[in-house]
């Protein structure tokens, strides 16, 4: 056990979590310098990201010692190979959004900047402390944080978003609480929080009905926070109800993190053995993720609103990644956590979209939409690449997930799941390309009659009129990682996949 | 079974209050009633945590160490048993802390839906929200 240690990766939770107690006394002072101070801490935050991914791929993985007290005592930071992966994805995607939702929350949001960005950095800070911890309580604390400025987040959407925000407050505490629930039978058993000191003394516990019961709990309270399917039923209002920036936001990390954590608990913190063998939770956790996905792309089929449509999706990605989770071989699981990667991506880069359109046009209703392509040719680019990632249609990067998945499915005989992930992807297709229809070939008989979508006066009027660049280069990178992800998809699995592996997956 | 129960009466008590506040949350059309149902769920969970740090004639985990009586000293430091053990007690008072802030957001929430809509039963409000789509 020599792992390098590094003060390094404390600046990427540290850095936004100090400037986010900063900002409202700032704001009360300068209110121009709310947001480059936001900016700074997400660039500092990114760029230590770098500094740890160069070190760990280097070198292996890195801890940190809170306090310097030595593990398990102590709290303990660890970041391997899939951990930095995660960090690189939520600092970049946090920091592109921030970019953004400059003028988005001007707009939507107006005269509230200040504790906007605090709570934003929060939120971040939150995050980047789930994937970077390896202590189980900490883990907890970090899970709350960003829980609770995600709450705050969603509620400034105006109308029924505070409905929906509190909606998420009960059913999210009581995901945190069955995680605490069960992080307290294992403290019972075992008398250790640390991750690493719980794998080495938990095997020789495996029969003991308090591990088996915490074990529930963690999986249940990580479920509902990451809302697979039964415990889906706060995403979408959540998701359509927040402002544009927040939609992206919270929808591309907050449940790839609890994603994360759930992997980390399944074949971290427990051995493959344990999670596949000796509780069957693997089994349940695939037939849950199919039918997340089945139903998920047939409840976005139905709906009318884009934003409500993405957020349907969501539940339907979910249930990709959880099916690839639970498929338990090398290539299931491949295809589960580089599709937290990719969805991170697509997602965030549709409802940015989404966000633009609403900035520009007002326009929520899939049908009004017509000749978006001529209005805003660079945002519809944006929105078609994403959307043919989340079909999968080669060389973007959601079709290398999918096929990872079919493998792993192909890998264990479990030819009803293949079934299924083609036939989400056939649902997919079909709500997709709804939506692309109406922006590249609207139907003439559509123009005419009548129509409650409002703007569509200036959507006819056919002059190009594009979002500000501080939205558009966001949107537009996010598409073009879609697409070099698609093409960078092998040294993404080789250098950070491969070696988290659990080694009784590769035989 | 009986004895089982007695035995495991701190389990009994914080599965009995957890169950009182499932109640609430999803029985009550209420929303403050459904919050105060919310805060009895992760009280329970709290008083859990406290009861695995108790013990039967225990004391405060302080090691009194008299440089003079090194004898004492070592005595002490070798029953670990007669201390009560501090960690699930201090990780609880973090969990209060997240948990008030938790119904702080959840009021000030409340506040708002009540501004907006007013009225903080589910029903009511569900009718609002739809008459106001349509």
């Amino acid at each position: 056990m020599n792992i390098r240690q590094s003060t390094i990766p404390l600046f990427i939770v540290a850095a936004p979590l100090l400037v986010s107690f900063v900002l409202p006394v700032v704001g009360r002072w300068r209110r121009a310098w709310v947001f480059p101070l936001a900016i700074t801490a997400l660039t500092i935050s990114f760029g230590t990201s770098i500094l740890t991914a160069r070190e760990v791929l280097t070198s292996g993985p890195v801890q940190y010692f809170m306090g310097g007290w030595i593990p398990p005592w102590g709290i303990e930071f660890r970041i391997d190979q899939l951990g930095v992966l995660m960090l690189l994805l939520l600092s970049f995607i946090t920091l592109l959004v921030a970019i953004y939702s400059k003028q988005s929350i001007l707009k939507e949001v107006p005269d509230r900047e200040a504790p906007f960005y605090s709570v934003y950095l929060l939120f971040v800070s939150g995050l980047n402390g789930i994937v970077a911890t390896a202590d189980m309580f900490n883990m907890y604390v970090f899970l709350e944080i960003s829980s609770l400025s995600s709450y705050a987040l969603i509620a400034l959407g105006g109308g029924r978003a505070v409905v929906s925000a509190f909606r998420y407050v009960i059913l999210g505490t009581v995901g945190a609480a069955f995680y605490l629930l069960g992080v307290g039978y294992l403290y019972s058993v075992t008398g250790s929080l640390n991750m690493a000191d719980l794998a080495q003394i938990l095997p020789s516990l495996y029969e003991s009905n308090a591990v088996r019961v915490g074990f529930a709990f963690l999986v249940i309270g990580l479920s509902i926070k990451m809302a697979l399917f039964p415990m889906h039923a706060w995403l979408p209002g959540a998701y359509s109800d927040a402002p544009s920036a927040v939609s992206a936001l919270i929808a591309a990390t907050s449940t790839k993190v609890a994603a994360f954590a759930l992997v980390r608990m399944l074949f971290f913190v427990f051995e493959p053995r344990f999670s596949v063998e000796l509780i069957p939770v693997t089994t349940l956790l695939c037939w849950m993720g199919a039918i997340a996905m089945i139903l998920g792309s047939v409840m976005a089929l139905a709906q009318s609103d884009l934003k409500r449509m993405l957020a349907y999706s969501s539940v339907a990605q979910i249930g990709y990644i959880v099916l690839g989770v639970g498929l338990a071989n090398a290539d299931g699981l491949t295809g589960g956590l580089l599709h937290i990667v990719n969805h991170a991506f697509m997602k965030g880069c549709l409802f940015l979209v989404a966000g633009a359109i609403v900035y520009r046009t007002g326009i929520r209703e899939i049908r009004g939409l017509r000749n978006l392509s001529v209005k805003m040719p660079w945002t519809a680019g944006a929105f078609t690449v994403s959307a043919f990632s989340m079909i999968g249609i080669p060389p973007t990067c959601g079709f290398f997930s999918k096929l990872y998945l079919i493998l792993g499915a192909i890998e264990s005989e479990q030819w009803f799941f293949v079934a299924v992930i083609l036939f989400s992807t056939a649902l997919a297709l079909v709500y997709f390309a709804n939506v692309i229809r109406y922006i590249y070939f609207p139907r003439e008989e559509h123009v005419t009659g009548p129509d409650n979508s409002g703007g569509t006066s200036d959507l006819s009027g056919l002059t190009r009129h594009e979002v500000p660049l501080t939205m558009l280069v966001p949107t537009v990178l996010l598409a073009v990682g879609v697409i070099l992800l698609g093409l960078f998809n092998g040294e993404v699995v080789s250098q950070f996949l491969v070696p988290v592996i659990p080694e009784s997956f590769l035989r | 079974m009986i004895d089982f129960l007695i035995g495991h009466f701190n389990v009994v008590a914080y599965v009995v209050l957890m169950m009182i506040g499932f109640y609430a949350m999803t029985g009550k059309t209420n929303l403050v009633k459904k919050l105060v149902g919310m805060n009895i769920f992760q009280w329970s969970i709290v008083l859990f945590f406290v009861s695995l740090g108790a013990k039967r004639g225990a004391t405060i985990p302080i090691v009194r160490g008299n440089s003079h009586s090194a004898h004492g000293s070592e005595q002490l430091i070798l029953e670990a048993a007669h201390y009560a053990n501090p960690l699930p007690h201090v990780l609880m008072l973090t969990a209060i802390v997240v948990g008030v802030a938790t119904t702080g957001v959840a009021l000030a929430l409340l506040l708002r839906i009540y501004k907006q809509y007013g009225t903080l039963e589910e029903d009511e409000l569900l009718e609002k929200i739809h008459s106001a789509i349509r």
